[in-house]
């Protein structure tokens, strides 16, 4: 329904160019899941961003993203505004700040409805109450009138779901929604993106860095790493045979009961997600990689189906490798 | 749906935003005594044909000087034995009037160029230097030109201190505007397909304009100040017309010898301008919407 085909998305600013998304593509159906993982600064969030073009005007967007027959990449501002919201939803980070303090809760939600559909003030507010009760907030029609400060965290991104699929979107972008709330609080926010996925056929693209999370909800999973795919596919194939180091890292550095027992402690990547200028003919992970070699800096793996899911790797993990060890691919000491 | 969520409990503000701003007012006795104050004011001002005993003009100079107090002048008269309470009633209302009107001015010109400047930053850089030109413009050389173009009056007082108080306005709604503008619920409303008269109108605006509405209130008594300087000059309201300034101006030579011509209408100003400000500092604490939990 969505495909997005060899977005790049860079920025040129007083230190030159950045290139911080680098020929993504990835297509989304409706009524699935799509996570889009990796840990802070390799891209995730002005990916979806460039979906309708929300970044600064300085961003320079290349690829294409089709949504039902039409390319969003290419469209007019005007065409974004009415995608933005009715076709394309977004629910942010931070509910604590994404709403407007001085209105409640009902002209919100109202508004949010009246945005984009042409509904007499009393039908919207009648959806607001459904949209609400929909995102599991009690009480809906006495909340109506309630202003953003008397909410909590969990409860304000409820609301901001509810306003985000407020026009029946196709496609909601759910950049890190959980990421500012309390673990308890996160499950409940879950719940209700998978339970619309299924309600409404809303596809969702979950954006997050908590594998947690992917695991918890997404059906499919794109794995990124300084602006490129490195690793996409299913999410219990993935997750049980990954196949790029840099996944396996992060899959490592999850805790949990089995990896506490083998070694009392976290694995970690050191080092940080580089910042390109350019568009290198190497492998952007080389540098953090286990594994690498030569080759891996000076050809860029491409994206290949290597039994089971894709992986843009010179040196992807084996089965045997993954059976047998059960754990990352041991990283000299002087790492 | 389950959750382990504890709801907020649901806090029933069920009567519409300006009750509960009225509310909130009425609790605060530093700006139910400016209300009072202003009221007193506005009712005395508008009335001021009715209630007062003589016109503002009558001269009677068999009773000149009578001080406060005496029958049938409550506040005495001046040196032409014009009944002071008279006068002052209608003082009022001409500082009143240029008073609304300068801000309304102010407010009119100010807020739309404040918000376009805060919001599209190649018209800020224009917006900025006029309102540095105006800044840089002395307000008595303005007045004192516009008086001799159109001639001094009310209305050409109300203008010249409009004019003046524009820049202060605009920055005032240019800072909020840029402070709000990366909201995230602004950031919300544009990833919900909103557009720049939206988000402008609807988001930034309205959170603005409590910081408008302080200003208008800081604003207003110095139009006031502003009005009774230029009158004092003659470059206002003139005389026989009352007004605070000419009072004041009029009363000067009689100063040691009638001093209340001289006390009354200066207390007057004073008390007008300081209501104005203790009535804005409690409206601008009870239209924040959090004001209610500090």
């Amino acid at each position: 329904m969505l495909s997005v085909r060899d977005l790049t998305v860079s920025f040129t600013g007083e230190e030159g160019v950045v290139c911080a998304v680098d020929r993504v593509s990835f297509d989304v159906r409706a009524g699935e899941v799509l996570s889009v993982v990796g840990e802070s600064g390799c891209g995730k969030s002005v990916t979806a961003m460039a979906l309708t073009r929300l970044l600064p005007p300085y961003a320079r967007v290349t690829g294409s993203a089709v949504l039902d027959g039409v390319d969003l990449a290419a469209a007019s501002p005007r065409t974004l505004r009415h995608v933005r919201g009715k076709d394309v939803a977004y629910v942010f980070q931070e509910p604590m700040s994404s709403l407007n303090p001085v209105f409640t809760l009902g002209r919100q939600v109202t508004e949010a409805v009246l945005a984009h559909e042409q509904v007499s003030r009393s039908t919207a507010e009648q959806r607001a109450v459904e949209l609400l009760d929909l995102v599991g907030i009690p009480g809906a029609r006495d909340r109506l009138r309630v202003y953003p400060h008397q909410l909590s965290g969990g409860m304000r991104q409820r609301v901001m779901i509810a306003m985000a699929v407020a026009c029946n979107p196709r496609v909601l972008v759910a950049d890190e929604p959980t990421t500012a709330l309390d673990v308890t609080v996160q499950a409940g926010i879950l719940d209700v993106l998978r339970d619309l996925r299924t309600r409404l056929g809303t596809a969702v693209v979950l954006i997050t860095h908590d594998l947690g999370v992917v695991a918890d909800v997404a059906d499919r999973v794109v794995v990124m790493y300084a602006g490129r795919i490195v690793e996409r596919g299913e999410v219990r194939e993935l997750f049980r045979r990954p196949r790029h180091p840099y996944t396996k890292g992060l899959l490592g550095a999850v805790p949990n009961a089995e990896a506490r027992e083998r070694s009392g402690r976290l694995l970690e990547i050191p080092g940080l997600v580089p910042v390109l200028s350019e568009q290198p003919d190497a492998c952007t992970f080389a540098d953090r990689c286990p594994r690498a070699s030569a080759r891996c800096t000076e050809h860029e793996p491409p994206l290949e189906n290597v039994a089971g899911h894709e992986v843009a790797c010179w040196h992807p993990h084996t089965d045997d490798e993954n059976a047998t060890a059960g754990r990352p691919a041991e990283r000299s000491s002087d790492a | 749906m389950t959750t382990g969520e504890v709801a907020t409990p649901v806090v029933t503000t069920a009567d519409p935003r300006q009750r509960r701003v009225a509310r909130r007012l009425l609790k605060s006795p530093l700006a139910m005594a400016g209300f009072v104050v202003l009221s007193v004011a506005i009712v005395g001002a508008v009335f001021a044909p009715l209630i007062a005993p003589y016109g503002p003009s009558d001269a009677n100079f068999g009773d000149a000087f009578i001080p406060p107090g005496a029958e049938g002048y409550l506040l005495g008269t001046d040196s032409l034995g014009r009944d002071m309470f008279s006068r002052i009633l209608y003082g009022t209302r001409a500082s009143l009037i240029v008073g609304v009107l300068s801000v309304l001015l102010a407010l009119a010109v100010g807020v739309p160029f404040g918000l376009l400047a805060g919001y599209f930053s190649p018209i800020d850089s224009v917006v900025s230097r006029l309102t540095d030109l105006v800044l840089a413009f002395p307000f008595l050389i303005l007045a004192v030109g516009l008086a001799a173009i159109r001639g001094a009056s009310l209305t050409n007082a109300a203008i010249a201190i409009g004019i003046v108080q524009v820049p202060a306005m605009v920055r005032v709604t240019r800072s909020e505007t840029l402070r709000l503008k990366g909201r995230d619920y602004v950031a919300s409303a544009i990833s919900d397909g909103a557009g720049d008269a939206w988000v402008l109108l609807r988001h930034i605006l309205p959170n603005a304009i409590s910081a408008v509405i302080v200003q208008a209130t800081i604003a207003i008594p110095g139009a006031i100040l502003g009005e009774a300087v230029l009158s004092f000059l003659g470059l206002g309201i003139q005389p026989p017309s009352p007004s605070l300034g000419t009072m004041l101006t009029e009363a000067q030579q009689y100063a040691a010898q009638a001093p209340w011509t001289a006390v009354l209408p200066g207390v007057a100003i004073m008390l007008l301008a300081l209501a104005f400000n203790l009535f804005g500092d409690g409206l601008r604490d009870a239209l924040d919407p959090k004001g209610g939990r500090r």
